[in-house]
């Protein structure tokens, strides 16, 4: 049961100061409450919230591998129902163990259809390792392995669509919130907790050191995220959409300027910006992508919206979304 | 109860009377027959366990892995290409102090693609903190069951086993097997009571980051858990001999060692072929003998040096390779003899299934005598 004044995730931890993924710990365990037992991936938070022989958890928590948490967390469910115990099971992993090289095991899981509640904190890229980019980073982001340069826009692909693909899977609640949003974010981790069955909750959760940002600026950015219509908070129950934050959306730009992973798309300089689209990202008319556009110029503009399971455009300054919400 | 079974059933239903509480497995040839008996132990009611049908063998021994610390007895089964996918998560289930049991039905690697046995699987896994067992027959991998979950989960122990018995050559053979009742093994192997668990009633963190300033430590204390093993297995041993009348408490056996010039040290179901080939030679005058090797890791040092020390020349039979070295028995072997004069050979034999017989074995001992080894048995010519 959710304990909104408990604190589980204990301060003293070594994480960055303004770090996203550790304010979305404290949440998602205030959200789970004490009856919890978290299982981690390697990553960030494994490393900076248990330094041996300190530990930031006060619920019961394993870390096996980076791969394999949602197969760790089938066996402690197993075993769970096997010795006639109620514990809730959430497993907290990046978006590196989560779109990449957990997808086998997740896919696995979720197939199978063991109670869980996964949530992937997403900062878009590998930070432990110093920014590397991930299935989930944003499509030409700069990071240590799609570096921008004279030959190179940065990131190349689009961010993976992981709430479609569990979704896909029969996942019964899949939803994605942020950090920004604390109520709407543990609203959504305690339904997806208390929802029987594999549920799937992606939350936006910004890496000062990651995307280049004062640590004192994460809340806002998380905000201008959803602003922009970068990071959309929706909620699907049996595959459906039925509930999505709807926002009078912000030109992107005024999220691109606050963070140096993409600073080199706004660079006066840029070749890049001849190339780029931006008065349409200033006036904001992201085309739909029901249809295969042949203009490489709104393919780009596609690819930045990306990453959802459900595409956006823009109508008389609203977002609006593809899908019937009725 | 003495029954003509196959190997894999005569192993699957020892697990079943060690109540298992999650089992996790993946098919792979030759260990399937385990885990589909298994399967249907559990679909008829026979064994009370949750069976996981996970997507791979990484998957089956990470799913043991949250079992085992959630504090469920925990199995699975694998072999070849499936334990090395499992190579991760079995440095981790030690390094946490998981004490899972996997029985290995031994099987070489690719490339080239074989199904047949060696022993380099486990071998390749010497390194990986978990206890290993080698079975000559299907009797004794069946002990080794009960023996291994006992050992495992002694709180001076808390660490991993395999039990390794020879794919196709033990898993698919009939053979006559005693097999124990419920009541005999419930009487041998106490419930599962680890000291830590995941529990929110008393919340604690496994699997934690260690810096360069405890990492050392926690190497240490594991080598010495693994090490003290030996004194679990030779308790637990006794205890089953005195219920059961099979003595596993040695980790070596011998067999015509007492005056024997030549010893054979082998491992495995070819310790059956090396025992007709003594006799054979016995009959004819030759003072052959063999040490068998029961338990690989922790590795009897001590006791093979004892063994050893009146032999004129000894002769290693190794079922798998270090490339670019020797055999990882000789090499343990040497090491055990290092001061003495006595001349060790190693031979590399039975790679992927191939058959190795008493000729061969006889073969081996005209080598040995004339200081011949550290060599490949049984090369087609055209590779030479």
């Amino acid at each position: 049961m959710a304990c909104k004044t408990c604190e589980l995730f204990d301060s003293g931890h070594r994480a960055c100061g303004g770090c996203g993924a550790a304010l979305a710990a404290r949440l998602v365990t205030k959200a789970a409450g004490t009856d919890t037992i978290v299982v981690s991936s390697t990553g960030c938070m494994e490393v900076f919230s248990t330094p041996y022989p300190e530990t930031a958890w006060k619920v019961p928590w394993i870390h096996s591998l980076f791969e394999n948490a949602a197969a760790v967390a089938s066996g402690i469910e197993a075993a769970l129902k096997k010795q006639g115990r109620k514990e809730k099971i959430v497993i907290m992993a990046g978006d590196g163990a989560t779109f990449d090289i957990g997808m086998i095991c997740i896919s696995g899981a979720f197939e199978r259809g063991h109670d869980f509640t996964y949530i992937c904190y997403d900062n878009e890229a590998y930070m432990n390792t110093g920014i590397q980019r991930s299935g989930a980073t944003p499509y030409d982001a700069s990071t240590t392995t799609s570096p921008a340069g004279s030959h190179s826009f940065g990131n190349k692909r689009p961010k993976k669509d992981m709430p479609a693909i569990l979704a896909a899977h029969g996942a019964p609640y899949v939803a994605t919130a942020s950090i920004a949003y604390p109520a709407d974010l543990m609203q959504k981790v305690e339904k997806a907790i208390n929802t029987p069955g594999p549920c799937y909750v992606q939350v936006h959760a910004p890496c000062c050191t990651g995307w280049g940002f004062e640590g004192d600026q994460t809340i806002a950015i998380a905000k201008l995220a959803i602003e922009t219509g970068l990071w959309v908070n929706f909620e699907m129950l049996d595959g459906k959409i039925t509930r999505a934050k709807k926002v009078v959306r912000k030109p992107v730009t005024e999220y691109l300027k606050t963070q140096k992973r993409f600073r080199h798309l706004l660079s006066q300089n840029s070749r890049m910006r001849k190339l780029l689209p931006y008065r349409q990202w200033q006036t904001g008319t992201p085309r739909s992508t029901g249809s295969i556009s042949n203009s490489r110029k709104n393919e780009r503009i596609n690819h930045f919206f990306r990453g959802f399971p459900f595409y956006l455009y823009h109508q008389d300054g609203n977002m609006i979304l593809q899908h019937d919400l009725s | 109860m003495m029954e003509i079974t196959e190997g894999s059933h005569a192993v699957a239903e020892a697990v079943r009377l060690c109540r298992p509480q999650v089992v996790s497995a993946y098919p792979i040839t030759p260990q399937t027959h385990i885990v589909e008996a298994l399967a249907d132990f559990v679909a008829n009611g026979t064994l009370d366990a949750e069976y996981i049908t996970v997507e791979n063998e990484l998957s089956a021994l990470s799913a043991c892995v949250g079992a085992s610390a959630a504090g469920s007895r925990a199995y699975s089964a694998t072999t070849s290409q499936g334990l090395a996918l499992m190579f991760e998560v079995c440095f981790n289930a030690a390094g946490m102090r998981l004490p899972i049991v996997m029985s290995i039905a031994n099987r070489a690697m690719g490339a080239p693609l074989s199904i047949w046995n060696d022993q380099q699987d486990s071998i390749s896994l010497r390194d990986s903190g978990w206890l290993q067992f080698y079975a000559e027959d299907n009797q004794e991998a069946t002990d080794l069951h009960y023996i291994a979950y006992r050992v495992s989960e002694d709180p001076a122990v808390l660490l991993p086993s395999f039990v390794c018995f020879d794919g196709f050559i033990l898993s698919h053979t009939y053979e006559p097997v005693d097999t124990l009742s419920q009541e005999d093994v419930d009487k041998y192997l106490p419930k599962f009571a680890p000291p830590e668990r995941l529990d929110a009633k008393d919340p604690v963190s496994f699997g934690m980051y260690a810096t360069p300033e405890y990492y050392l430590e926690f190497r240490y204390e594991t080598d010495r858990a693994l090490k003290g093993a030996k004194d679990v297995i030779a308790k637990a041993g006794k205890e089953f001999e005195a219920l059961f009348g099979r003595d596993y408490s040695a980790p070596v056996e011998g067999y015509s060692l007492d005056d024997a010039e030549t010893v054979i040290v082998a491992m495995g179901s070819i310790c059956g072929t090396v025992k007709d080939a003594i006799d054979e030679m016995r009959a004819e005058g030759k003072k052959v003998g063999l040490l068998k090797i029961r338990v690989f890791r922790p590795f009897p040092t001590e006791e093979v040096a004892m063994f050893l020390k009146r032999a004129k020349r000894v002769a290693v039979l190794d079922k798998n390779i270090s490339l670019g070295a020797k055999g990882a028995t000789v090499l343990e072997v040497k090491d055990a003899l290092y001061g003495s004069a006595i001349p060790v050979k190693g031979y590399i034999l039975g790679l992927g299934g191939r058959d190795v017989r008493k000729r061969v074995i006889r073969e081996i001992v005209s080598l040995v005598e004339k200081g011949q080894g550290d060599q490949f048995i049984g090369l087609r010519k055209e590779v030479l």
